[in-house]
């Protein structure tokens, strides 16, 4: 603990009082630094994967120059300090999203590994043939295939709550998909593609009012908006810790504990269990249960700095800085001759896809890239999405809070320039 | 701006603008349909062949400049090769795109093709390029399956 926490405790993030300093947060971020061919990183592609700041990549190091150990097993000293440091992260992540217990925090690989988990050990032992899952029009493929794999396991069917051409769930349609056979719901908190942040308070009413429990998908929200498990009443949750400028590889998966006491393991292995014999072998309790083999020790810890550094600026102050940039972004993209923005939801969080006339976004992509631009171009992971827009694919710039106005200018610049080759 | 328009060359430009063969072809004998689900570029190119000769061919589809552009130059370019010869040519594309060829004028049978020789400066762009001659193979190889660069 001493080193771990000496070192998070140390470094708050240079943000952190009076009022929001996007250029002192930037020196936070070692990657932000470097041109790419030539110019100067403008990146925008925090949807795909965000920056990690210096205070993640020190305390991964200082965890492997003094700490490293394997958790919950060793009477050695740094086994000890490894077990504290790993299970401090996990009281971190609960106040992050102010579950109720620590116990309710399961370590998974990202959401995707949070959604497969809930289908294959809720889904497999909770559902049975003829049963619905709910999920919407605007899901991640991680969360629609997990279920389509399950509804061919036990013969379920998949609904699709439809969206308007804004990009808006249609809630009265919800309304009607929820019926007696519907027996779990799921939904995106925040869409990776158009931004749409959904009224999930209100779906998750209308499912609890008929007993029907939800998971959110919050790999998109978790970054950029204040999550708290508890006022939403969520049943289970999910976020991707690469997502949250900590490391790829690691995720976590919120559950309510009364749920995850029923629902049986997910995988085997040590760690999970309490004790095996040949014949038998007894369980361990959640959160363990659910955390088979030697968990990544690294990125929970990355992860637990993470959280730390975003605590410092406060998500509130983040959320008010990107909400600004957004309008602002929104405003100079709209305004481009021949652009089209896909997603334009009342209530939007930091992406902007957008497609440019005869240009197809693959070719937008290569030619912002050579002007140093990072975005993505393509289906992100959504193709059910691109066909009800009837776009085979989309540019999107995704922002952080380490973004500016002037990198926003650049993006603007950059499509110019685009226009210009290709008209 | 140089850089890219190595690349994007006005040829390959004239070619997303205006495809060539761009239709389907009525009572084709061969017919093959090609996807990348990295950006979803579709195309589906359509065959005659006369004996062992590409009597006819055309193209249909979504794609980015390059691809697009890329099917549009091959269906002017194959017409009335053979079916070996074609299958040359798609191997000295192949080389060239993947920067194997150092200078075009070591392989003068490409002729216009020579104008997609910037695509080896943009690895991720490689399968935009040869998707169509991928499905291309497929439809001489009368396959059933549609051909994924992935
Ligand atoms: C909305 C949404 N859900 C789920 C995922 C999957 O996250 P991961 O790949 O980290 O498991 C993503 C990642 O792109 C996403 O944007």
């Amino acid at each position: 603990m001493r080193v771990v926490n000496e070192l998070t405790a140390t470094q708050t993030p240079r943000g952190s009082h009076g009022t929001f300093d996007v250029e002192r947060i930037r020196e936070d971020f070692p990657v932000l630094k470097q041109q790419v061919h030539g110019k100067p990183l403008v990146y925008l592609d925090n949807a795909a994967t965000s920056q990690k700041p210096q205070v993640v990549i020190d305390t991964i190091t200082q965890y492997y120059l003094t700490v490293n150990s394997n958790v919950h097993r060793g009477v050695h000293f740094l086994s000890e300090q490894a077990t504290q440091a790993y299970e401090g992260a996990r009281d971190k992540v609960r106040r992050f999203l102010n579950a109720p217990h620590t116990r309710e925090i399961i370590f998974v690989r990202g959401s995707t590994e949070g959604i497969n988990l809930v289908a294959q050990s809720y889904g497999r032992t909770f559902l049975k043939e003829g049963d619905e899952i709910i999920i919407s029009a605007m899901e991640h493929h991680s969360n629609i295939v997990p279920w389509q794999i399950l509804c061919e396991q036990i013969g379920a069917r998949l609904r699709v709550i439809p969206i308007n051409d804004n990009g808006e769930v249609l809630l009265d349609e919800y309304k009607k998909l929820l019926g007696e056979r519907t027996k779990l719901v799921s939904v995106v908190h925040v869409s990776n593609v158009l931004g749409t942040i959904n009224p999930v308070k209100p779906i998750i009413e209308m499912a609890h009012s008929r007993g029907v429990p939800v998971l959110l998908d919050g790999a998109q929200a978790a970054p950029h908006l204040p999550v708290d498990v508890q006022d939403l009443d969520c049943d289970f949750y999910v976020f991707s810790g690469h997502k949250l400028f900590g490391p790829t590889g690691i995720g976590v998966l919120y559950g309510k504990a009364h749920l995850l006491e029923t629902m049986p393991p997910y995988q085997g292995g040590g760690d999970m269990i309490r004790a095996v014999t040949f014949e038998k072998t007894l369980y361990n309790v959640p959160p363990y249960k659910f955390e088979a083999g030697t968990p990544h020790i690294e990125g929970v810890i990355g992860l637990g700095a993470a959280i730390d550094y975003l605590s410092g600026i406060e998500l509130e102050r983040i959320a008010a800085y990107e909400r600004e940039l957004l309008v602002y972004a929104t405003e100079v993209l709209s305004s481009i001759p021949g652009l089209r923005m896909i997603g334009t939801a009342k209530e939007k969080a930091s992406v902007l896809s957008f497609v440019l006339d005869h240009v197809h976004a693959h070719d937008i992509g290569t030619i912002l890239d050579q002007e140093g631009v990072a975005i993505r171009a393509g289906h992100h992971c959504a193709m059910p999405l691109m066909q009800r827009f009837g776009v085979p694919a989309t540019a999107r710039a995704s922002l952080a809070f380490y973004n500016t106005r002037t990198e926003i200018g650049m993006l603007v610049r950059a499509i110019y320039k685009v226009k210009e080759l290709f008209d | 701006m140089s850089d890219l328009r190595e690349l994007y060359q006005e040829i390959i430009l004239d070619h997303y603008k205006r495809p060539r063969n761009f239709r389907k072809l009525e009572g084709a004998k061969g017919e093959a349909e090609g996807y990348n689900p990295l950006c979803g570029d579709k195309v589906t190119v359509y065959l005659e062949l006369e004996d062992d000769r590409v009597r006819d061919i055309s193209f249909q589809g979504s794609g980015c400049a390059i691809s697009t552009a890329s099917a549009s130059v091959m269906t002017e370019y194959v017409k009335g090769k053979t079916r070996a010869q074609a299958e040359a040519l798609f191997e000295r594309f192949h080389d060239l795109v993947t920067g194997k060829l150092q200078t075009t004028p070591d392989a003068p049978e490409l002729g216009k093709l020579a104008v997609f020789s910037g695509v080896s400066e943009y690895p991720v762009r490689v399968k935009c390029a040869t998707l169509a001659w991928h499905t291309l193979r497929a439809a001489l190889e009368g396959g059933e399956e549609a051909i994924s660069t992935e």
